[in-house]
């Protein structure tokens, strides 16, 4: 994984609540057996009218073209339901470093980190806040510091992130780095309990 | 202070503690299926490492299998090829495969239990959310994505931060017509799809205890779907009654041993829990859900609710989003609504029980000529056991499909799926929109509701059938 430390950019707001990855990356789309490619199935049924790329919904927000960026922005329990990593590869693929909603479900934030997509977590009166700016506005996530800033206002909020993993994201780790490196122990866990 | 079930299951399974940061838990078990194994094969054999403990690994073909014709080879390239791929990686690798055709093959939440791979005390993981089904056996179970069955097959360990605790109560009788999945879909329209996210959940008191081992898994099998990593239930008498004699259970005085191990499996009287939530069962009505995540549920002779009854803008604007997808206006009551399909099948619906309890139901009478049934034992053992039984006749003979093991139509991957439009009374656990397949209309309800709307081509409540 490369090293992630800051993330600037505008953003793209999706204000709806409880979006599954059965949405963010439908089932169909799973029979790949790589990571690559998943970007142009992001959110697919919202994306398309009966699934024809000749056909987007012109209403939503990938279609729109004054809405861009690296920052996605969703409502509450972002990423609830299936374990699909593929969720976060579609993300990761399509062109997001991080997504920001006022919550997260377990599975996907783990997801999420792995691949290098930062979930960052802020208060209900913060994220009613981002939406409300304009789509040219930016945003700064800043990981060394923990921080979310809405660049035109100077308005910032710290979040939270699992010291580990910062420091994986930081430097470019994974976990099985990690694992690897302490296998003696594990073997000696193993032992211990026969 | 006393110990959780919980407690005590993970302090058994740390192998150390990353300073500052997450805990080394060593994985006993893992499930591996054909969709989220491919990516993670390939990122170990790019890093040349080798599968750490190939044995502790079961692996087979469910979510993206025809239910139809497994002797042929797949129509579908994709899918065949994906499922050729864990063939491949499997035998390359030294897992242990039970693939199409295999007498072991079927759903991995369905064979595991089935064939005494998982048992009590152990910690459990698969790519697949609805891991947290294995819990029912007093288990850490639970679902993780394919950076981590990356990480379990380099190292059979996973980093993970200790997650609150919940304890759900659920004291006295089940009125008659509700069964387990009615207490999930209970317990998840009152905390909501996103209410137990951070938690692990323990399932406790009376009616729990007086459940079968297959009516508890359906119930740790939803925790996914209030957000929960995993539920989980201690192990009792109807436990080891249930895992003497299986296929991978350990036998004789190795089993005796077990037991005695197992018996220490319990919350301690003085354990705390984080959050407790206390549930009368005579409260829980037969359920069934409106709208499209599994927390828009109701008690099947209630109205779906009106705007205004609900408070947060937030609110009304989901429920209009949802109700917009399923065709259905607030306020309005389901019983009597006509539906095109009935789904009885998935991890959650699809054991021997549950065929059982939907066969009971309609041994001779006939399904409403304008429904279609599709009835999909969760594995090759079930199916047979139905045989055995004479069910494979009673559901045909009432005009249902009766189809070979697999995920089936619970999630539009395979062959299977409901059409756009069309409404679904469905056994499986997810209501998502497009979850059947684009445009599906999924109601989630218990085998029996399920059972009752093949016969009367309509949301019926059960109980005006018994």
């Amino acid at each position: 994984m490369k090293p992630l430390k800051e993330i600037e950019s505008r953003f793209v707001p999706l204000p709806i609540e409880n979006i599954d990855t059965d949405q963010i990356i439908p089932a169909r789309f799973l029979k790949a057996t790589t990571r690559d490619g998943f970007g142009k199935n992001l959110f697919r049924d919202w994306r398309y009218v009966q699934d024809d790329e000749q056909q987007p919904v012109a209403s939503f927000v990938l279609n729109q073209p004054r809405y861009s960026g690296e920052i996605l922005v969703a409502g509450k329990n972002f990423g609830c339901g299936s374990s699909r990593e593929h969720a976060a590869w579609a993300l990761k693929d399509y062109g997001f470093k991080a997504v920001v909603s006022s919550f997260f479900a377990d599975i996907f934030k783990n997801n999420a980190l792995n691949n290098g997509v930062i979930p960052v977590r802020v208060s209900d009166v913060f994220l009613a806040k981002i939406f409300s700016q304009d789509a040219e506005a930016e945003i700064q996530i800043n990981i060394e510091q923990q921080t979310i800033t809405i660049l035109l206002t100077g308005e910032q909020k710290s979040f939270d992130i699992n010291p580990y993993k910062k420091t994986c994201l930081l430097n470019g780790y994974d976990d099985i780095d990690y694992l690897i490196s302490i296998k003696d122990s594990i073997e000696k866990y193993e032992a211990a309990r026969k | 202070m006393g110990a959780t079930l919980f407690d005590k299951i993970w302090n058994q399974h740390i192998v150390q503690q990353v300073n500052d940061g997450p805990s080394v838990l060593y994985i006993d078990r893992h499930f591996i299926h054909e969709v989220t194994s491919p990516q993670a094969f390939n990122g170990i054999e790019k890093r040349g490492l080798p599968l750490f403990r190939p044995k502790q690994i079961v692996a087979t073909a469910d979510h993206n299998v025809p239910t139809l014709h497994q002797e042929l080879p797949i129509r579908d390239e994709l899918s065949r090829l994906q499922v050729q791929q864990l063939i491949e990686n499997c035998a390359r690798h030294g897992v242990e495969l039970y693939g199409l055709g295999h007498p072991n093959q079927g759903i991995v939440h369905v064979i595991g239990p089935e064939l005494g791979v998982t048992q009590p005390g152990m910690t459990i993981v698969c790519g697949d959310s609805h891991t947290s089904t294995h819990g029912a056996f007093g288990t850490i179970a639970f679902g993780i994505g394919t950076s981590e069955v990356e990480m379990v097959f380099a190292a059979q360990c996973l980093l993970q931060n200790k997650p609150k605790q919940m304890r759900i109560n659920i004291e006295g009788e089940l009125l008659p017509g509700v069964v387990a999945k009615d207490i999930i879909l209970c317990i998840i329209a009152q905390i909501s799809a996103g209410g137990a996210t951070g938690y692990f959940v323990e399932y406790a008191g009376s009616a729990i205890r007086k459940l079968s081992m297959e009516a508890r898994m359906t119930i740790c099998n939803m925790s996914i779907e209030m957000g929960a990593r995993g539920g989980l239930i201690a192990p009792d008498e109807t436990t080891f009654a249930y895992m003497e004699g299986r296929p991978f259970a350990p036998a004789g005085d190795a089993f005796t041993k077990k037991v005695a191990a197992w018996r220490e499996l319990y919350s301690d009287a003085d354990a705390a829990f984080d959050m407790e939530l206390n549930i009368q069962a005579a409260q829980v009505q037969p359920m069934i859900t409106f709208g499209t995540n599994p927390g828009m549920g109701m008690a099947i002779n209630d109205s779906i609710p009106t705007y205004e009854s609900l408070e947060a803008e937030s609110e009304k604007a989901n429920l209009k989003k949802a109700l917009t997808y399923m065709g259905l206006q607030a306020g309005q009551p389901l019983l009597g609504m006509q539906v095109q399909h009935v789904f009885i099948g998935s991890c959650t619906n699809s054991r021997i029980e549950d065929l059982r309890l939907v066969a009971a139901m309609v041994k001779g009478k006939k399904k409403h000529p304008d429904v279609h049934v599709l009835i999909v034992p969760g594995s090759q053992e079930v199916a047979r056991q139905a045989k055995r039984e004479g069910l494979d006749s009673i559901f045909m003979d009432a005009g249902f499909e009766l189809r070979q093991a697999g995920c089936s139509a619970c999630l539009g991957m395979n062959e299977d799926k409901v059409p756009a439009g069309e409404y679904c009374v469905s056994t499986s656990n997810r209501n998502f929109e497009g979850r059947q397949g684009a445009g599906a209309r999924t109601l989630l309800a218990s085998p029996l509701t399920a059972a009752a709307a093949a016969l009367t081509g309509k949301i019926t409540d059960v109980r005006t059938l018994l």
